[in-house]
């Protein structure tokens, strides 16, 4: 009972929350019993305030569209008295003194945050494996990696310890570890969630989203969290309709979608082309008219991205400098001295060589070269993707070029790790909308039968989730691959 | 073999304020070398007549209204700092 309880969507939670048949208490006992039985394995989450989910249960208002849901909250995401760490030395200890604004409207809407997940240290990774702290296992094989940087979020969904959980994307840190893990990962559009109290990567990729069981449960806390907030004055005016009922709703028939042909090109996994390509036959079966287009500057996606990333990283990564909060370097000899070794000591390896990577490229005589010369190539990425909407509502690719790989396998070749975030990152340079859900299950070739999830990715144009989200849905609803459930072996 | 012999990450550690090891530096100059020979992919593209972009959805001038908000106390304001003293964060001396 106990464990089937814990395995409930939010949506299906919440309903008999409702109806009485469920105490919020006995909601989260059931989840802290299966995090107990669990995450010991898995590692999803870094720290969990049971004490205060409790108390908070006891008085929720279930009548609420999440009252009583307990969500886990990746360690980049503010919430008041919570630790906010980053899986980062240089924030150990800290403790976030406000809300962030997301976590504000879910606690106003009853939800309860409890635990942190962990991630790659500052959101910089596909695999966590760069957390300062501990490594995350895929719940599907306990020896990979479950995909970055939002992977504990990812994890604790797919293994039933959270009932969902926030992420954050930069270029693929919600949708990428999604797929590996066999859930459903939603980056929102460029401005429709507020990024205040969303510890900064790169201020102008960053996107706070949710990674849940069902295309449901991420309308649903997507309709919560969305719209302006006057603390990020990047947060967009714009109505935000009711995602829930429109998913709901949504037809199917007659929807188009794009074929981008320049994401079929080489050095996918056999098994992760089928699956997309079997998704496709499945959309034109369920009526949907399926049109190929062209998204030319595709190969600089990469290129582009770790300019503008990197750039932005060094300049938000200045405010860590021993002064206000987190770790400061003892018995130092003067101002430079303080700074240089607080860094250096505080960072792990990679973001140090983003830190670099990003100073190097807005510096005096290279600025141009590099900086400016990728924010131009941004330009005709974001116009190739007008151009492909001008003739579809969505498109559908992989969201990874590969399911999930084994731990320690990329940690060498930083180049290879992040060439494969090759299908995400153009989203979040054109500031458009992506979901990745559940498409089917790759075998490891290396590893007898063991199966693998593979992630499908739908993107959209900006601020058209209502259609995104419906265009998952009935994908979702003719197909049971996001109902099978890892064996945590 | 580094295409980006211009990367010196000695000097750029020292404007970043992050002090490196001989090993990292080693290392780094190594990784982002390879990291800048894909990058230079981008010469190949033409984009004399194209404007740079800043930011996913483009928004100007946000104003709000100029008025007091409330905000930390001092002891809330202070609660992760390294140091402290007398309500105030303690920095390292900058002036001889």
């Amino acid at each position: 009972m106990l464990s089937t309880l814990a395995s409930l969507t939010v949506t299906a939670l919440q309903a008999k929350l409702r109806a009485r048949e469920v105490s919020p208490r006995e909601a989260l006992d059931a989840l802290a019993a299966r995090i107990d039985a669990v995450d010991g394995r898995l590692r999803g989450y870094l720290s969990t305030d049971l004490e205060y989910a409790r108390r908070a249960a006891e008085s929720a208002d279930v009548t609420l569209p999440l009252g009583g849901v307990p969500i886990a909250v990746k360690d980049v995401v503010s919430v008041a008295g919570q630790p906010c760490g980053c899986a980062s030395k240089i924030l150990a200890g800290y403790r976030a003194p406000f809300d962030a604004t997301a976590i504000a409207r879910l606690r106003a809407a009853g939800a309860i945050p409890f635990g942190r997940t962990n991630m790659d240290e500052f959101a910089m990774g596909s695999s966590t494996e760069n957390s300062a702290f501990q490594l995350t296992r895929n719940p599907w094989d306990l020896s990979r990696v479950p995909g970055g940087s939002s992977g504990g979020s990812a994890a604790v969904v797919a293994a039933d310890t959270a009932f969902a959980a926030l992420g954050t994307d930069t270029g693929g840190s919600i949708r990428q570890p999604a797929a590996l893990c066999g859930c459903v990962g939603l980056k929102p559009s460029y401005g429709r969630v507020s990024r205040y109290g969303l510890v900064a990567f790169a201020s102008s990729l960053d996107q706070i989203g949710p990674l849940t069981k069902t295309v449901a449960d991420a309308a649903l806390l997507l309709g919560v969290m969305a719209g302006r907030d006057p603390l990020d004055s990047t947060s967009l005016d714009a109505p935000v309709p009711d995602y829930a009922a429109a998913v709901r709703d949504f037809s199917i028939k007659g929807a188009r979608i794009g074929l981008p042909k320049e994401y079929f090109v080489s050095g996918i996994d056999p098994q992760v082309e089928a699956a997309v390509r079997a998704a496709v036959a499945h959309y034109a079966k369920l009526g949907a008219e399926i049109v190929e287009v062209s998204l030319p500057h595709t190969e600089y996606a990469v290129a582009v991205y770790y300019i503008i990333a990197t750039a932005e990283a060094s300049a938000n990564l200045a405010r860590f400098d021993g002064v206000r909060y987190g770790h400061r370097a003892a018995d130092t000899n003067g101002l430079l001295e303080h700074y240089g070794r607080t860094r250096a000591e505080g960072f792990g390896p990679e973001v140090k060589r983003r830190i670099i990577l990003g100073t190097y490229v807005l510096s005096s005589g290279y600025y141009d070269a590099y900086y400016l010369r990728a924010q131009k190539v941004r330009t005709l990425m974001r116009q190739d993707f007008e151009k492909a909407f001008a003739q579809c509502d969505a498109l559908i690719c992989p969201t990874s070029p590969v399911p999930a790989f084994k731990l320690g396998e990329r940690t060498a070749d930083p180049l290879a790790m992040y060439l494969a975030d090759i299908f995400t990152i153009a989203a979040n340079l054109a500031g458009i909308c992506g979901v990745s859900l559940p498409g089917g299950f790759a075998k490891a070739a290396d590893d007898g039968d063991r199966e693998l999830p593979i992630g499908v990715q739908l993107l959209g144009p900006a601020f058209a989730e209502e259609k995104l989200l419906g265009i998952a849905h009935a994908f979702e609803q003719t197909t049971d691959w996001h109902q099978r459930r890892p064996a945590l072996g | 073999m580094s295409a980006a012999p211009d990367l010196d990450v000695r000097y750029i550690a020292q404007l970043a304020r992050l002090d490196l090891s001989e090993a990292e530096i080693a290392t780094f100059q190594t990784q982002l070398g390879h990291v800048l020979e894909h990058v230079a992919a981008l010469r190949r593209v033409d984009v004399s007549a194209v404007e740079p972009t800043a930011h996913a959805s483009a928004v100007f001038n946000v104003f709000r209204d100029d008025e007091p908000r409330a905000s930390f106390p001092p002891e809330v304001a202070l609660s992760n700092a390294p140091r402290k003293a007398n309500e105030l964060f303690v920095v390292t001396k900058v002036v001889e």
